[in-house]
């Protein structure tokens, strides 16, 4: 795969028809690749890496990427197409100034799980009919493929690409995913018991923003806890319930422009599930107002702003708090 | 030298605990080591390292340093600073041990700070030598030896027992508390294990990374490099490699009003973030590349620069494992390094 889309790169840049490229560039070990642009058929040949650990989502980087001089050609993965619609649909980025080839999804793997094994001293992975053989520097390990994979494709909504110019491979279909098991979990839990879960998860938070920072959804020009002159500007929480109130905010803020790409769970350095928060909105939304995916197309009305005379009232938050 | 079962490690733990508050690396959940306080019946985390690492105790994400009360025309400034209880610190690693140092020469040069110095008195540091470093550890490239922590005391781990040595006065003191527990051992199990290690910190992917093209010395060429542009296209602009790292020290201080008065507090921050040491006079860093360059500079030119030709930097890893992007400062060093 890797080869075939170096090479289709290479062709559209030499045709003229992008002048970058964006994917992902080879690191130092066999997990640690990093989105990157690519601007001449040498750096692609040198650095261009598609691998089982290419689960970054480049889509966000098209919000400046985009408006540069240029196309730019995009390597999208099934989930990260999701993103990229949302932000047209949000006028975030240009369309026109993008060419998108849809590459196909994961499962990709999350290194820190191969670690949280025990498995360390990192020479080499490979993929050996979906087990890991996994060189060290203790020794050879083994361990099944889907134990290593990443939280995020644990429950893949989709294998379709809903935007492309061009696919490499075919494209897949809208999976029945379980996204929404540990959703239900929570509900059924008491709203103390909920309460302590959450607290005991969002206590966890170092308030380094990657969670924010990564998210497609998050593209305000300046968020209003990085502003001086928001008055709610907050480097440190002043008391601990702080940073559980920042996520909930967050929640509320992506409610129905999260497309539910898992990003800010994958890139938590802390292991919060933070995905759950929105998910538990796009769950609310498709109960209250009718089956709803965010990044799905590029021109319906978002539920939340859009009035129908078929929208549940108010009351429902009342009724639905009853225990 | 002195020793003790790894079977009696509770008991040790007790007996430690009953003199000091003490601080043990636990798992929170898989993955996941940090340090807490230890209760009986907790088990010290196998991990090689804690996400966050052991500077919280001496330097917090957040304090307060000092209250003020208004009465009509009046402020009152309250003083707030407490004599810190004496507490240990079991099992920090060679990387850690080395931040503090670095650590004490921002906070305890003059004027030396009084929050940070009062916990550091406080503090037996107590370290463990390392015996499965990571692809991720390079210590050893700014003089670290994993195997020779430094620290009050050290302990060595050799699968049977844990042996202690003590490197300074509190050191011997913590030693002394729990001599009761120790016993004479033999170390020719501990020196295998030992040479062992050595053997593998030789052949760790980083263990030959140069720093020679870094250093005080090396201002104009390493921030003119046309590098940075490339390495820090795909930084998001979060905290998470400053915030994890054991030698970060910037921070912030701000006033928070209560409503019944204002409490000034200070709080970790990070050059990566937007409103980062923003001044009047108005040269702030305005692009990602200026604070993305400004965390490696510090940490392999001006600190250096500033202190004896010492790096801001003790190769934990941290970054490398955390970075969201996956760049880090063994990518910023490949990328600059003068062949």
């Amino acid at each position: 795969m890797q080869e075939t889309m170096i090479k289709r790169a290479k062709e559209l840049l030499a045709d003229g028809t992008v002048s970058r490229v964006i994917g992902w560039k080879k690191g130092e070990f066999a997990y640690d690749t990093t989105p990157a642009v690519f601007e001449t058929a040498e750096e692609l040949d040198r650095d261009f890496a598609f691998d089982d650990f290419t689960a970054a989502n480049v889509s966000k980087y098209l919000v400046k990427e985009s408006r540069k001089e240029g196309k730019i050609l995009a390597f999208l993965k099934p989930c990260d197409t999701y993103s990229f619609n949302q932000l047209i649909k949000e006028h975030r980025v240009i369309r026109e100034n993008v060419y998108i080839i849809g590459i196909p999804g994961g499962p990709k793997l999350d290194a820190e799980k191969i670690k949280a094994k025990g498995i360390t001293g990192i020479l080499g992975i490979k993929n050996e009919n979906y087990t890991l053989k996994i060189e060290t520097l203790y020794g050879t390990e083994t361990m099944p493929f889907y134990e290593a994979i990443c939280g995020k494709c644990e429950s893949c909504k989709s294998k379709k690409h809903v935007i492309y110019d061009e696919l490499i491979g075919e494209d897949g279909d809208i999976l029945d995913s379980n996204r929404f098991d540990t959703v239900e979990k929570l509900e059924n839990m008491t709203a103390q018991e909920r309460f302590d879960f959450w607290r005991e998860q969002l206590s966890k938070c170092i308030r380094c923003n990657a969670c924010r920072n990564v998210c497609p959804a998050c593209t305000c020009e300046k968020c209003v806890f990085d502003n001086p002159k928001s008055g709610i500007e907050n480097k440190a929480a002043s008391d601990s319930f702080e940073e559980n109130l920042f996520h909930i905010i967050r929640a509320f803020h992506v409610a129905g422009r999260c497309t539910d790409c898992g990003e800010c769970s994958r890139v938590c350095p802390q292991n919060i599930p933070l995905h759950l928060l929105n998910r538990k909105f796009i769950k609310d939304i498709n109960e209250l107002y009718g089956e709803y995916q965010a990044g799905a197309d590029t021109v319906s009305r978002s539920p939340i702003t859009d009035y129908t005379p078929d929208d549940c009232e108010p009351s429902v938050v009342h009724e639905r708090g009853v225990e | 030298m002195l020793k003790i079962s790894v079977n009696k490690l509770d008991e040790l733990f007790a007996a430690i605990a009953e003199k000091q508050t003490l601080y043990i690396p636990v798992d929170r959940e898989v993955g996941i080591a940090e340090y807490k306080k230890w209760e009986k019946g907790m088990e010290m985390s196998k991990a090689l390292n804690t996400v966050r690492s052991a500077k919280d105790f001496f330097f917090p994400q957040t304090e307060n340093l000092v209250d003020f009360r208004k009465e009509g025309k009046n402020i009152e400034v309250i003083d707030i600073r407490e004599e810190s209880e004496d507490f240990v610190i079991f099992g920090v690693r060679a990387c850690d041990a080395r931040s503090f140092t670095i650590l004490d020469k921002v906070f305890l040069v003059e004027p030396v700070d009084s929050y940070y110095k009062n916990r550091r008195d406080h503090g037996t540091v107590v370290t463990m030598a390392c015996t499965r470093p990571a692809e991720t550890c390079f210590c050893g490239v700014f003089g670290i030896d994993a195997t020779e922590p430094e620290g009050d005391a050290v302990c060595y781990n050799d699968g049977e027992n844990i042996f202690f040595k003590a490197h300074s006065e509190k050191g011997q003191k913590f030693i002394d508390s729990i001599s009761s527990l120790l016993e004479e051992g033999d170390t020719s199990k501990l020196d295998e294990v030992q040479a062992k290690t050595r053997e593998i910190l030789k052949k760790l992917p980083l263990a030959n990374l140069s720093t020679d093209s870094f250093g005080g010395d090396k201002l104009m060429e390493n921030f003119n490099s046309d590098k940075w542009g490339e390495l820090s296209q795909s930084c998001i602009g979060c905290g998470t490699c400053t915030f994890v790292c054991p030698t970060c020290q910037c921070y912030d201080i701000r006033d928070f009003d209560t409503g019944h008065g204002i409490k000034r507090f200070r709080c970790w921050d990070s050059c990566m973030y937007s409103e980062f040491t923003r001044m009047a006079h108005g040269n702030n860093r305005n692009s990602q590349l200026e604070r993305f360059r400004q965390r490696f500079m510090h940490k392999l030119v001006y600190f250096p620069s500033n202190n004896n030709g010492e790096f801001g930097c003790v190769g934990c890893g941290r970054c490398l494992s955390k970075c969201p992007i996956s760049m880090n400062i063994v990518k910023v060093m490949k990328a600059l390094e003068v062949k």
